[in-house]
């Protein structure tokens, strides 16, 4: 018996968003009597944290602090059209229609505050803590609190915005496949080290080492928490799951966590993440979609270091111990 | 475990973001680990009947009749439907974007056409009730023969997996695959130093989310139904509910939004059409939610794949012509699977510039259970191929794989295969960091390149 | 009709009596009647752990406990940790940690980690792994997860000392 070691490399990008029947999302944003800020949207969370990234940036376009940010969702009752969670969209489409919503809500209240302070509207910005000032001037200043107070009970106004964002439809040319499948691409690079038993077939991931290219890390903790669980379900599609073990045969699939496999917490590899930044042209504050690409990269990576550890191939997914022994039985037999 | 490298395309970027670019803390955490964030479960109502369906134990069977009389007597049965009980049986979800034909039953009538396909929903008052008496539901089938691999599903004479589609595949306006085609991949091969083809395969894979597909169906006064579901598209789902049920959308109420992990798992329309139909004819509230092994073998999962490469390249390491020929195994219904083998199209060949390109994509139906959208859809497992196979072409010509990937990364301007310029590349700079974050070095002429400047 | 049992139990310090479907598993008795639905339903099979709750201080499966079984026991739940409004240090660890995403594998790993952390204050990375193998999660990487209950025994230790 003896325990290889060996390793490989893998390259990718990823579409952002789905484009098949056009892709549109919209959100509604609108102000309390006190200043206070709503999102309201029918997305939905999966748990990738939609609600709080959705929430910053409604506070980074009005200028307000993020927990003076309540998202609404997902009421169809209450809430605009959302395609929907998938294809790495939800940062992109949403966000973008929250922005063109919060800049909306944005103008309103500045118009209101220039009219309490007797100002042009054009002349005052937000200082990020809850206040509206006269640019070069913050002496002037009044709260969103007031301005809010001021917009309902004074004016008359509805501190409120409207955001739709759509990427039409692209009809793929039949003989060129000519199309317009998706907007901005993220990328990766992932290199992975495992030691592979030649008489178990067994292989253990010692390390990953992702390098994400994501637009821009709007909520870096998230985006962590993206990225890592992503790298731990590229590795567990590498080397363990799947519905139908002996594909095409349909027997033997597994139907409770006992018998679908995947990592446990005690078969983790060492992760490194290291996150790269290229705003995109479109994205809102640049952002791409990561959540769907971090999890592609490690699949070919771990399968390039199975052959650097003990030069054979298994180009069949998942790379189990079964197939890497049938493959150095296959491979002895002709040397 | 995160590091931020902010000294690559810093020219790109104002640092300036105030509220973003702030790890700050989920809003939706503290009810996560006080366990008091609701999910569409955690709701209970009186007189609330469980859903529990009765599948195929076939692979592929003609139903010759159903019998649901002695079900129907089971101690605390409500109600027990079939497809006569369906105003719109027949339906397929992408038909909202004009994506048919319709081809699956909600409730199978005629024909089953893979193991675990949904014939008879029994509503009890208790879950246990429920089970009971689905095992009571007598169903006579014809089997018949069933095909599983998707080079048998394509050959002349093969077993018809659909009616609905007359052929094993799905046909594009393209005809039988989606096609791409860029320069003369023939003429690529002939000015080729080394071929290579290699044929890769994948087994479908399952999202297997915590949190299982499921919902909670409400009857609210003025004929109007409310729904608590986990899909992970909310007018998605309503507006097919609208459809199969032929409802107007303004009588169905959707509520979700929480959701215990999706992974592209929870966008079919599998659970709310039947139980707001059952619902409305018991006006009882309804649960429906798939059991583990409901989650495991019925809902769909990614499909599985054969994709074949064939390249041709110089020995200093250029690919010169890529053709690719991608099968996606749909199952026996196409829910999401057409979309996903155009986006297959669209993906290869990879982020890579290639200067002749040949792209067939095919979505073949097969007995089994139907696939439908996954994290990474129509790429992850043409990544899989597309990197194991750079991995082998480097070797064939004795190169580091690394660099052989920087000779050939995709750069600002490059035109892709489906005819769009590049931009916003940035495969360059993910491998230079990798180069250095893994000790894996290469030529310094590789470290200074860049996706969007000339080289100096 | 199913018959109806009356089961008297301690619910994270309260004295609570419902009746249940006999042969009802704790999990539904305390999802459906005793209005906890903090443990959630995975798989109802044993093997995802997130229905894991503690039973006169031992960690258990609530999907695989029968109701009626715990007849004048003590049971406890994530949703009982926090006192006063004040997180139990290993919610706060799971909070600041971002060691949780969807959130539905979260209070099963909490109770998995209390029941160590009660028995073993200052466990090693191995212990806390073999603590946290029975849980699923399929959102974090399980690392987050580890480091969280590091840090709230670590938080704890510092408490005492």
């Amino acid at each position: 018996m003896t325990i290889r070691r060996g390793r490989g490399v893998a390259a990718v990008n990823y579409p952002t968003g789905m484009n098949l029947g056009g892709d549109p999302s919209q959100a509604l944003v609108h102000s309390t009597p006190t200043g206070s800020f709503m999102v309201t949207l029918s997305s939905v969370d999966l748990g990738q944290g939609l609600k709080q990234v959705m929430a910053q940036i409604c506070a980074e376009t009005i200028g307000v602090s993020a927990e003076q940010v309540t998202i609404d969702t997902a009421d169809t009752d209450t809430g605009p059209h959302c395609m929907g969670t998938f294809a790495s969209r939800g940062t992109h489409r949403i966000g973008n229609a929250i922005i063109q919503a919060a800049t909306e809500a944005k103008q309103v209240m500045l118009e209101v505050a220039a009219e309490e302070l007797e100002v042009d509207a054009g002349d005052l910005e937000t200082d990020g803590a809850g206040n509206i000032q006269v640019k070069g001037a913050p002496s002037k200043s009044i709260s969103i609190f007031d301005t809010a107070l001021a917009a309902h009970f004074k004016h008359g106004r509805s501190i409120s915005g409207r955001g739709m964002f759509l990427i039409p439809r692209s009809y793929p040319e039949t003989e060129t496949g000519a199309m317009k499948p998706s907007t901005c691409y993220a990328h990766a690079c992932t290199v992975a080290e495992v030691e592979v038993d030649d008489e178990t077939g067994e292989v253990t991931v010692l390390t990953v080492k992702n390098v994400f290219e994501i637009g821009r890390a709007l909520n870096p903790k998230m985006v962590e928490q993206q990225l890592v669980g992503g790298s731990w379900m590229g590795i567990s599609h590498a080397l363990y799951e799947t519905t139908e073990p002996y594909y095409p045969n349909r027997d033997h699939g597994g139907t409770d966590f006992n018998q679908y496999l995947m990592p446990g917490p005690g078969d983790l590899a060492d992760t490194e993440v290291v996150v790269l930044e290229r705003p995109s042209a479109d994205g809102p504050y640049g952002a791409k979609g990561p959540g769907e690409m971090c999890a592609n990269p490690q699949i070919p990576a771990v399968a390039n270091a199975i052959f650097d550890a003990v030069g054979v191939r298994v180009d069949h997914l998942p790379i189990t111990p079964e197939r890497i022994l049938r493959a150095l039985k296959a491979q002895q037999a002709t040397t | 475990m995160i590091r931020l490298a902010k000294d690559y395309f810093a020219d790109q970027r104002d640092d300036d973001l105030k509220q973003l670019g702030q790890g700050l803390q989920r809003s939706d955490v503290p009810g996560h680990v006080a366990g008091t964030t609701t999910y569409f479960a955690d709701r209970t109502f009186p007189r609330m009947l469980y859903l529990k369906m009765v599948r195929s134990p076939h692979h592929h069977a003609r139903i010759r009749s159903i019998d649901t009389s002695e079900a129907e007597r089971h101690p605390g049965v409500a109600r027990v439907l079939t497809h006569r009980d369906i105003p719109h049986n027949v339906y397929t979800i992408l038909i909202l974007i004009q994506i048919g034909p319709e081809d699956e039953q909600v409730l199978a009538a005629d024909k089953v056409r893979w193991k675990g396909e949904a014939v008879v929903a029994v509503l009890a008052d208790s879950e246990r009730a429920a089970n009971e008496a689905a095992a009571k539901v007598k169903i006579d089938y014809e089997i018949l023969p069933a095909v599983f691999d998707i080079d048998e599903a394509l050959k002349e004479g093969a077993t018809l997996v659909n009616e609905y589609h007359g052929n094993n595949y799905y046909t594009y306006d393209s005809g039988s695959h989606r096609k791409v085609r860029f320069g003369d991949v023939e003429k690529g091969f002939a000015e080729s130093d080394h071929i290579l083809e290699q044929t890769y395969w994948s087994s479908p894979i399952e999202h297997a989310p915590t949190e299982t597909t499921g919902c909670v169906v409400v009857p609210e006064g003025n004929d109007r139904f409310t729904c608590y579901t986990n899909t992970q598209a909310m007018f998605f789902t309503l507006d097919n509910t609208s459809i199969i049920l032929q409802m107007p959308g303004h009588k169905l109420h959707f509520v979700g939004g929480t959701v215990g992990g999706g992974f592209g798992g929870k966008v079919d329309v599998t659970v709310e059409p039947i139980a707001i139909l059952a619902s409305r004819l018991t006006g009882r509230p309804v649960s429906f939610i798939y059991s583990r092994e409901e989650e495991m073998q019925i809902s769909s999962p990614r499909a599985a794949e054969k994709i074949i490469i064939k390249d041709g390249i110089t020995k200093d390491g250029r690919i010169l012509a890529r053709k690719v020929t991608g099968y996606t195994d749909a199952g026996a219904y196409s829910r999401h699977s057409p979309y996903g083998a155009q986006k297959g199209a669209a993906h290869y060949p990879g982020p890579y510039t290639v200067p002749n390109v040949w792209i067939d994509t095919y979505c073949v139906y097969t007995n089994r259970t139907p696939s439908s959208a996954m994290r990474g859809f129509g790429v992850t497992i043409a990544d899989f191929a597309l990197e194991v196979q750079m991995d082998k072409l480097a070797r064939l010509i004795d190169m580091d794989p690394l660099e052989f990937r920087f000779i050939n990364a995709y750069r600002d301007g490059d035109m892709k295969a489906h005819r769009q310029p590049t931009e916003g590349a940035a495969l360059i700079e993910c491998m230079q960091e990798a180069s250095k974050t893994a000790n894996w070095p290469v030529a310094d002429r590789f470290m200074r390149m860049s996706s969007y400047k000339a080289e100096a | 009709m199913t018959k109806k049992v009356p089961i008297q139990i301690t619910l994270n310090g309260e004295e609570r009596a419902e009746f249940v479907d006999s042969g009802a598993t704790l999990l539904r008795a305390l999802r459906d009647k005793f209005g906890d639905t903090s443990p959630k339903g995975g798989c109802h099979q044993g093997t995802c752990g997130a229905c894991s709750v503690m039973i006169d201080g031992e960690l258990h499966l609530s999907c695989l406990t029968l109701a009626e079984v715990c007849e004048g026991r003590a049971i406890e739940t994530t949703a009982g940790l926090a006192k006063d409004g004040v997180l139990h240090p290993l919610q706060q660890a799971f909070l600041e940690g971002f060691a949780a995403q969807c959130g539905f594998c979260t209070p099963g790993m909490i109770m998995a980690a209390k029941a160590l952390l009660d028995h073993t204050p200052s466990p090693t990375r191995d212990e806390v792994v073999e603590a946290l193998s029975g849980n699923i999660c399929r959102c974090t990487g399980y690392e987050p997860v580890i480091k969280a209950v590091l840090s709230a025994a670590r938080a704890n230790s510092q408490k005492v000392a």
